[in-house]
C-alpha cells in the first residue's frame, strides 16, 4: 500500500508537469484557486475565449482529449494517464469547462456511433478549441425519465425536422454543434421510439434562452426547435436505437474519476476556526466539532474512495459503479453545510451581500446553489437506485409503462 | 498509486474467512451468546495455529513477523464474522502496548504466549464513567502495588494478564499516568463479570488491592504511550467494524431479495433499495477511512493520530448504521433472538464505546485536524 506512481507513470507525471509550468496561462492562477464552488468567472476576460485559447493551446501540445486515439485529435492515453493529466493540469482544467461536455460525452458517442467522415470532420476541431459542444437531452417533462422526452423528429424525404423543447443545457448560447436525442416514432414503448443526431446549433429554427435559476444565476438554457433541419447524414445509430445509443453518453459521464468534488468541509472548517460565540470560538464548542468530526470524514471518505479508484485504474482494472456515490454524498453535503454554518452565524445569517459578518455570503451562495447538485447528472434517488440495482443486484424498478405505446402514456398526474 | 492491499494480503484475507466461515459460523457463535461458554476456545486455538493471533507479532517473539496490514485483513474477517473471542483485547490492546513499550523480557516473556494462544491480554483503563483522560484514572500505583476498581474491563473475566493504567502523580498533568503490567492469575486481584449489551465479548470489574506489579514504559509515560496503543486500536477495530458492516449490509440485501410482500420482493420497493443503498454508501466511505488508517498504521507515519480518528468515527458511525438498518430491513423478523441481525447490532454498539465513545474521537479528529492545519 503506498501513494506514488509507477515508474511509467512518474515519467508521464514529470512531461505533463513540466509541460503545464512551460505553457499555463498564470495570469489566471489565482482567479481560478479562489472559485472552489460553480461556475468559474474570470474578471476581466470572457471566458469563453480564454478556454478555446487554452484548449487550442493544449491540442499543439498533444494534451488534449486524452483518452482520444490521436488520429482524431486526442493522446491514445490510458485511464490513469488521464488522472495524471487531470491532477498536473490542476486548475487550468477549469479554464476548459466549455469542452468537458463535448470531450467527455459528444465526442465519444460520435465516435462509438458516427461515420469515418464524420469522426474526421467533427473530433479534430472539437479537440483543438474550435468547436464547442453541447447535449440536448432533457426536456421539461422528462428529466430522470429521459426516455419520456417529447420533442419530435419527422423524416421528410432526406432530412428530418424537429420540433419541441430542450431543457438545462449548459453552454447552448457558445456552442457550435449539439447532441440531440428525439422520438421518431410515437407509436412504440417509449425507449424503442428515440434516434439520436447531432446539429449545427446555428440551424434556422434553434432558439436559445438562457433559464433564471432558483439561485438568481444563469447558467443554463432553454432550446427550442422550430421546424429544424437535420440532414439523415447526422443521425448516429439506426432509426430507433437512440436508446443504446444514449447510454454510451451517459456511461462517459460517469466514467470521470478524480475529479475532486467540492463538499464545503475546508470552508466550514476555517470558518468555525475564526468565529467568535458567546462562549469562544465556534471551533471548541463541541456539538460544533462533533458535527464538523462527521462531515471531515464523509470528505476524507470520498476522497479515500477515489484513490482506490485511481488504483484501480493504476492496475488496468475497470473502476465499478461505486464512483457514483461522489456526487450523492458531496451534493447532501454542501446544503447541510451551508445551512448549518448560517445556523451559527445567527440573524446576520439571513444577509447575502458582500458582508464580513457572514464571510462574503459564501454560505449563502452554496445553499442557494446546492440543490442543483442533488439534481443535475441524476438526482440523488437516481443514483441511490444505481447503487441499490448494479452494486447490490436489487430488482429494478417496476415499469408501467415498459410495454406501453408512448403516445398512450399518461401525461398528466390529474 | 495503489492504495489496495496486496494480492498476498487480499489471500490471507480469503484464507481467514474460509477458516472463519467454517469454524465460527453464527451458530458457534451463539454458544457464547447463550451464555455457555465464556468465550470459544476452540477458535483461538484455531486462530493461534493460524498464525492470525501473531501476525504482527516479530518471529523473534514467536510471531510470524507480517505486519499490521496483514493484521487488518484478519481483523475485517473477525468483524465479519463477529467472532466471540478476545482477539481485540489481546491482540491490539495487550500485544501492541507491549511492542511499543515493553521491555525484552516483558516481550519475551508475553507476546510468544499470545501468538501461541496460551495467554490472553487486555487493557484495564477504564473506571467507570467516561472517556479516555488522565483524570479519569484513579487507581493508584505506590511501590508497586496497585489498589483500585477497573470497569468495564474487556474480556477481563478470561484474561490472563493486564496492561493497568494507573496514577503515580497528582500535578494534574499527562505525566502522572504510568502504564503496568499485572499477572491476573496472581494475589491481590479480584474479578467479576459484568453483564454487557454484547455477550459474545465479555465485560468485567477488576478490583486490585496491593496488587504486585511491573512497569510497563517509563513512569509517568503512560499516557503517550496508552494514546499510542488507542491510535493502533483505531485502526483495528475499525477494520473489524468495516467487515461487520459489510455483513451486516449484505444480510439486509439478502433478505430483500428473499422476502415477499405485497406481491414483490420488498427489495424492489425504492423505500428499501434507498436505505440499503444508504448503507452501502457509509460501509464504502468507511472502508476508504479505514484503508488510509492502515497505510499510516503500517508506515507509522506522522498523520496516524488524525487517520485513526478519522477511521474510528466513519466505521463506528457506518456499523451502527448498517446493524440498525438491517434489522429494520427484516422488519419483525429482525427483532427476533433467533434471527442473527441483533448480534451485529449488539457488537456495533459495544464496539461504539469500547475506546472512548464517538463523541470522544471526534473531538480528538478536531484537535488533531486543528494542529496539523497549524504545523
Amino acid at each position: 500500500m503506498n501513494f506514488d506512481d509507477t515508474p511509467q507513470e512518474a515519467a508521464f507525471r514529470e512531461t505533463a508537469r513540466k509541460w503545464v509550468a512551460a505553457n499555463a496561462p498564470k495570469e489566471f492562477e489565482q482567479e481560478l484557486s479562489k472559485s472552489s464552488l460553480g461556475r468559474i468567472r474570470l474578471a476581466k476576460h470572457d471566458m469563453v475565449e480564454v478556454g478555446k485559447a487554452w484548449q487550442k493551446k493544449k491540442a499543439e501540445g498533444g494534451w488534449a482529449c486524452l483518452h482520444w486515439p490521436k488520429e482524431y485529435g486526442g493522446r491514445g492515453a490510458t485511464p490513469i494517464e488521464r488522472v495524471i493529466w487531470q491532477q498536473e493540469e490542476g486548475v487550468y482544467g477549469k479554464l476548459t469547462q466549455p469542452f468537458q461536455i463535448g470531450e467527455g460525452m459528444c465526442g465519444p458517442t460520435v465516435m462509438a456511433w458516427g461515420s469515418e467522415d464524420a469522426k474526421r470532420r467533427y473530433l479534430p476541431k472539437l479537440a483543438a478549441g474550435e468547436e464547442i459542444w453541447c447535449q440536448l437531452f432533457s426536456e421539461p417533462s422528462a428529466g430522470s425519465d429521459v426516455a419520456g422526452l417529447r420533442t419530435r423528429a419527422e423524416k421528410k424525404g432526406d432530412n428530418w425536422v424537429v420540433n419541441g423543447q430542450k431543457i438545462w443545457t449548459s453552454g447552448a448560447h457558445y456552442s457550435d454543434y449539439g447532441l440531440l436525442i428525439a422520438r421518431t416514432d410515437p407509436n412504440v414503448p417509449k425507449h424503442k421510439g428515440l434516434t439520436m443526431f447531432f446539429l449545427d446549433m446555428k440551424s434556422a429554427g434553434v432558439e436559445v434562452r438562457p433559464i433564471k435559476q432558483a439561485n438568481g444565476m444563469q447558467e443554463f438554457n432553454e432550446v427550442y426547435f422550430t421546424d429544424v433541419v437535420i440532414p439523415d447524414s447526422q443521425r448516429l445509430g439506426a432509426i430507433g436505437e437512440g436508446w443504446s445509443v444514449s447510454l454510451t453518453t451517459l456511461m462517459n459521464e460517469r466514467m470521470s474519476i478524480g475529479s475532486r468534488l467540492a463538499t464545503g468541509v475546508p470552508e466550514l472548517f476555517e470558518f468555525c476556526s475564526n468565529l467568535m460565540l458567546e462562549d469562544g470560538l465556534a471551533i471548541d464548542d463541541p456539538a460544533v466539532r462533533s458535527k464538523l468530526a462527521s462531515w471531515a470524514v464523509k470528505s476524507s471518505g470520498l476522497k479515500y474512495t477515489s484513490y482506490r479508484a485511481i488504483s484501480a485504474l493504476s492496475k488496468g482494472e475497470r473502476p465499478g459503479p461505486e464512483n457514483s456515490i461522489g456526487k450523492l454524498v458531496s451534493g447532501m453535503m454542501l446544503q447541510d453545510i451551508a445551512t448549518y454554518a448560517m445556523d451559527l452565524q445567527g440573524a446576520a445569517g439571513v444577509l447575502t451581500g458582500s458582508d464580513e459578518e457572514t464571510v462574503h455570503g459564501q454560505f449563502q451562495q452554496m445553499l442557494l446553489s446546492s440543490p442543483s447538485m442533488r439534481i443535475a447528472g441524476g438526482t440523488d434517488e437516481i443514483l441511490r437506485n444505481i447503487i441499490a440495482e448494479r452494486v447490490l443486484g436489487l430488482p429494478g424498478d417496476i415499469r408501467v409503462d415498459k410495454d406501453v405505446p408512448y403516445n398512450k402514456i399518461p401525461t398528466k398526474g390529474r | 498509486m495503489n492504495f489496495d492491499f496486496s494480492d498476498d494480503q487480499k489471500q490471507l484475507r480469503d484464507q481467514a474467512r474460509k477458516f472463519l466461515t467454517e469454524k465460527c459460523s453464527p451458530k458457534a457463535v451463539r454458544i457464547v451468546l447463550d451464555g455457555k461458554a465464556p468465550y470459544d476456545k476452540e477458535l483461538w486455538k484455531g486462530l493461534a495455529e493460524m498464525g492470525f493471533l501473531g501476525v504482527a507479532i516479530p518471529e523473534e517473539f514467536g510471531g510470524a513477523g507480517a505486519g499490521h496490514l496483514e493484521l487488518c485483513v484478519i481483523a475485517e474477517e473477525m468483524g465479519r464474522a463477529n467472532a466471540p473471542v478476545p482477539f481485540s483485547s489481546t491482540v491490539y490492546l495487550a500485544a501492541e502496548a507491549l511492542l511499543i513499550a515493553g521491555s525484552d523480557a516483558q516481550k519475551k516473556k508475553w507476546l510468544p504466549t499470545i501468538a501461541s494462544g496460551e495467554a490472553i491480554g487486555t487493557l484495564a483503563l477504564f473506571e467507570g464513567k467516561g472517556n479516555p483522560a488522565p483524570k479519569n484514572v484513579r487507581l493508584t500505583a505506590a511501590n508497586g502495588v496497585l489498589n483500585g476498581v477497573k470497569r468495564p474491563v474487556a474480556d477481563g473475566a478470561i484474561a490472563d494478564f493486564a496492561v493497568v493504567a494507573a496514577r503515580t502523580g497528582s500535578s494534574g498533568r499527562d505525566g502522572d499516568i504510568s502504564l503496568f503490567l499485572v499477572d491476573l492469575k496472581g494475589g491481590g486481584v479480584e474479578v467479576k463479570s459484568l453483564t454487557n449489551l454484547d455477550p459474545t465479548r465479555g465485560q468485567a470489574e477488576i478490583s486490585f488491592r496491593d496488587c504486585k506489579a511491573e512497569p510497563l514504559g517509563g513512569a509517568g509515560e503512560g499516557w503517550s504511550i496508552l494514546c499510542q496503543v488507542l491510535d493502533r486500536a483505531a485502526v483495528l477495530c475499525a477494520f473489524e467494524q468495516v467487515g461487520g458492516s459489510d455483513r451486516a449490509l449484505e444480510m439486509g440485501r439478502d433478505y430483500a431479495l428473499d422476502r415477499i410482500a405485497f406481491g414483490r420482493q420488498i427489495g424492489s420497493f425504492q423505500a428499501v433499495k434507498h436505505m440499503l443503498a444508504d448503507m452501502y454508501v457509509s460501509a464504502t466511505l468507511a472502508r476508504s477511512n479505514s484503508y488510509y488508517g492502515a497505510w499510516a498504521l503500517s508506515t507509522n507515519a506522522a498523520e496516524l493520530p488524525e487517520a485513526a480518528a478519522a477511521a474510528r468515527i466513519s466505521a463506528t458511525q457506518a456499523f451502527q448504521h448498517c446493524a440498525k438498518n438491517n434489522i429494520q430491513v427484516h422488519g419483525g423478523m429482525g427483532f427476533t433472538w433467533e434471527f442473527d441481525c441483533h448480534m451485529y447490532y449488539r457488537r456495533a454498539n459495544a464496539m461504539a464505546l469500547g475506546l472512548g465513545s464517538l463523541s470522544y474521537w471526534e473531538d480528538q479528529l478536531i484537535d488533531r485536524m486543528r494542529k496539523k492545519n497549524a504545523a
